[in-house]
């Protein structure tokens, strides 16, 4: 009993939530790296501008009725020819391109992310029940992945969206634009999660908390998911932030070959594609600035995934 | 306690284990004589062992490292299949039960692990740990009824219940370990596996987890089955001994009887080597040698080529286990010719 009233004293207040995040190395880490402050900042400006645009934009650029073709090209505010009511310039059709960039962007990261989420599930699926159950099951899956990695993404969207277009016809194409994106880019590259994943929970199948779990008699799925998943969450927060910045690319470079999204409702590749034309012609901000969103938003996801994967990285771990 | 009386609760028969190291299929295609032959090797973890572990002692199995004693833990526990033979529980056998069919089994035997650092899920709070089997097993209990039972097998193995909330990271060795039984505990077993339990952790705290041990076999009575490389440990807890050397087995005798008359020659040279404090004894046996590789076994005896005592038929014909005068069981042809 005096064993136990001992152990009793020394027991400190737990933590809450909280206050074990702000004691955790990684808000420490945050805390003193500025490129990862700077951005994580704009990655966060992004997303609000993303939810509020239709707030934000002085303009509906679906709205026809709220464009006039009379107000095309007109550069930004701060040239000569400016007008101070579109600050960043009009497009060829008169669209507002500072309304059209705020909506743009929106598409763009709903294409990212929900591609990615279709990517994680798939992937994540995959890859427990490849490193998990092992033998003849993770040698199947594992050679599935293999097949699909060797097809570049660009090449299997580019296949299945031109077939698409051409047997169901252009109309059909442009309603589900969004949805066919986010299906083909989502299904073209679960093997990056899967072959993480699959890493990951061979690594954790080895210790002896899964041992534990298997002799109290937990079935295989709790295992995979309450067991192995949270334990393995830190690689997939790393791919994640790259591959939305992957997504979003492969979104644009699909609209900038026509097979993206329809002009109608441009999302930032389709916008630059859009101005392309222009740009001899003395109209470089139509392609221009719709450029160096999509890029500054790719390298800061592209950072922050980085940052991430080295802090997250216990090899690296400096205490 | 006479062990002999006593009825047999778990019975290992005639085990093979053997873990294939060739790969998958493609890796064991050779090209040989200018043909494609497929060619497989294994390591030879267990090469037939026959235990019976008897209602409420403690059989402790002794051997050094990579001789095959965590290999017949975890095939007692079916974490591991074994390759030949077959495990019985209370005269019933498990080891080809599916995992629906194995969970009444599951509530009666539970397993303690070696490193405490590795055997809590560092992502979920003790409660959750301890609640997981207790929820699993009491399909019809409340929440509340749930977390009372989890209260008092924390109480018991001195645990603060108020500590569930926190997380594996925030206790020491002795205090996972001591949260490792209480799962144990948790769902009520007659029957425990400690595979080596208490050597990650400091000596100290070693006889206070031992203790717990000892306390909770006397108030649940409990059947161990305990693996260990302390002897020591075995001469303080154990009911019965096994050593094993190589996957197999070569003696198997009462703590007493063993610790005073070691028969087979590997367990008199593993007892020589315990340390004691007048440690100038002339008896102390050096084995020639090394521990051959268990992928190609020694044809006979497979403790001939270290063995003082050895002759042409160890080298031929692998010994059976007979039994002694003083209650237990050796395999050795030298003892059984009366040579030794």
């Amino acid at each position: 009993m005096s064993d136990q009233t001992q152990i009793l004293e020394t027991a400190p207040d737990a933590p809450s939530r909280w206050h074990e995040f702000k004691n955790s190395h990684l808000f420490h880490s945050f805390t003193v790296d500025r490129v990862a402050q700077i951005s994580f900042g704009i990655f966060i400006l992004y997303i609000l501008l993303a939810l509020f645009a239709p707030l934000l934009a002085p303009f509906d650029p679906y709205d026809i009725a709220q464009i006039d073709i009379m107000n095309s090209e007109i550069p930004p505010s701060w040239e000569a020819e400016g007008e101070a009511d579109f600050w960043l310039g009009t497009d060829a059709q008169g669209r507002d391109m500072w309304s059209t960039i705020l909506y743009g962007t929106r598409v763009s990261l709903m294409i990212g992310l929900c591609a990615v989420a279709l990517q994680a599930t798939l992937g994540i699926c995959i890859g427990l029940c490849a490193g998990y159950f092992g033998g003849r099951v993770d040698s199947i899956l594992m050679r599935f992945a293999d097949v699909q990695l060797s097809f570049s993404t660009m090449m299997v969207a580019i296949v299945v969206l031109a077939v698409f277009q051409a047997a169901f016809g252009t109309e059909l194409y442009q309603q589900l634009a969004m949805f066919m994106l986010i299906m083909v880019i989502g299904i073209a590259e679960w093997p990056q999660y899967a072959r993480t994943i699959r890493a990951s929970v061979l690594a954790e199948k080895k210790k002896e908390y899964i041992d534990a779990a298997r002799v109290i008699g937990l079935r295989s799925p709790r295992i995979m998911f309450r067991h192995i998943l949270p334990n393995t969450l830190s690689p997939i927060l790393v791919i994640s932030t790259v591959q939305v910045a992957n997504a979003i690319i492969s979104e644009a470079s699909l609209s900038f070959l026509g097979l993206g999204m329809p002009v109608s409702e441009p999302s930032l590749g389709s916008l630059i594609a859009g101005g392309f034309e222009y740009i001899f012609s003395g109209s470089w901000w139509i392609t221009v600035i719709p450029g160096a969103v999509l890029i500054s938003l790719v390298l800061v996801m592209n950072l922050l995934g980085d940052w991430l994967r080295d802090v997250l990285n216990p090899k690296l771990y400096k205490g | 306690m006479n062990a002999q009386s006593q009825e047999t609760l778990v019975q290992l028969d005639d085990i093979y284990k053997k873990f294939s190291i060739s790969g998958d299929f493609l890796d064991q295609l050779k090209f040989r004589q200018g043909r494609i032959v497929r060619e497989q090797e294994f390591v030879h973890a267990i090469n037939g062992v026959s235990l019976e572990v008897k209602r409420g002692e403690a059989l402790c199995v002794v051997g050094e490292s990579g001789c095959g004693k965590s290999t017949v833990a975890r095939t007692v526990m079916g974490l591991l299949n074994p390759s030949q033979g077959s495990v019985h529980y209370d005269g019933q056998r498990i080891d080809n039960l599916n995992d629906r069919a194995l969970m009444p089994y599951r509530r009666k035997m539970q397993m303690i692990f070696q490193n405490p650092y590795a055997s809590l899920n560092p992502r979920m709070t003790i409660a959750q740990t301890l609640q997981e089997p207790v929820a699993l097993h009491n399909p019809g209990w409340s929440g509340q009824e749930v977390r009372d039972k989890v209260a008092e097998v924390m109480f018991s193995v001195g645990i603060d219940p108020s500590w569930g909330e926190r997380h594996p990271h925030e206790f020491s060795g002795g205090q996972r370990q001591r949260i490792s039984i209480a799962r144990a505990l948790a769902v009520g077993p007659e029957f425990i596996v400690a595979d080596e339990p208490i050597s990650a952790l400091d000596v100290s705290i070693q006889a206070q987890v031992l203790n717990l041990m000892m306390d909770a076999q006397e108030k649940h009575n409990l059947t161990y089955l305990f693996i260990t490389h302390d002897l020591s440990v075995v001469e303080h807890f154990g009911t019965r001994v096994a050593v094993m050397y190589l996957g197999s087995l070569c003696e198997l005798a009462p703590t007493k009887a063993l610790f005073s008359t070691p028969r087979h020659p590997y367990s008199q040279a593993l007892l020589s080597a315990i340390p004691r404090l007048d440690d100038n004894r002339p008896q102390h046996i050096k084995l020639q040698g090394e521990v051959p590789t268990p992928v190609n076994l020694p044809p006979g005896c497979v403790f001939h080529g270290r063995c003082p005592h050895v002759n042409d038929r160890c080298k031929r014909e692998i010994p059976q286990l007979i039994a002694t005068d003083e209650g237990g069981q050796v395999a050795c042809h030298g003892v059984e010719e009366g040579r030794i």
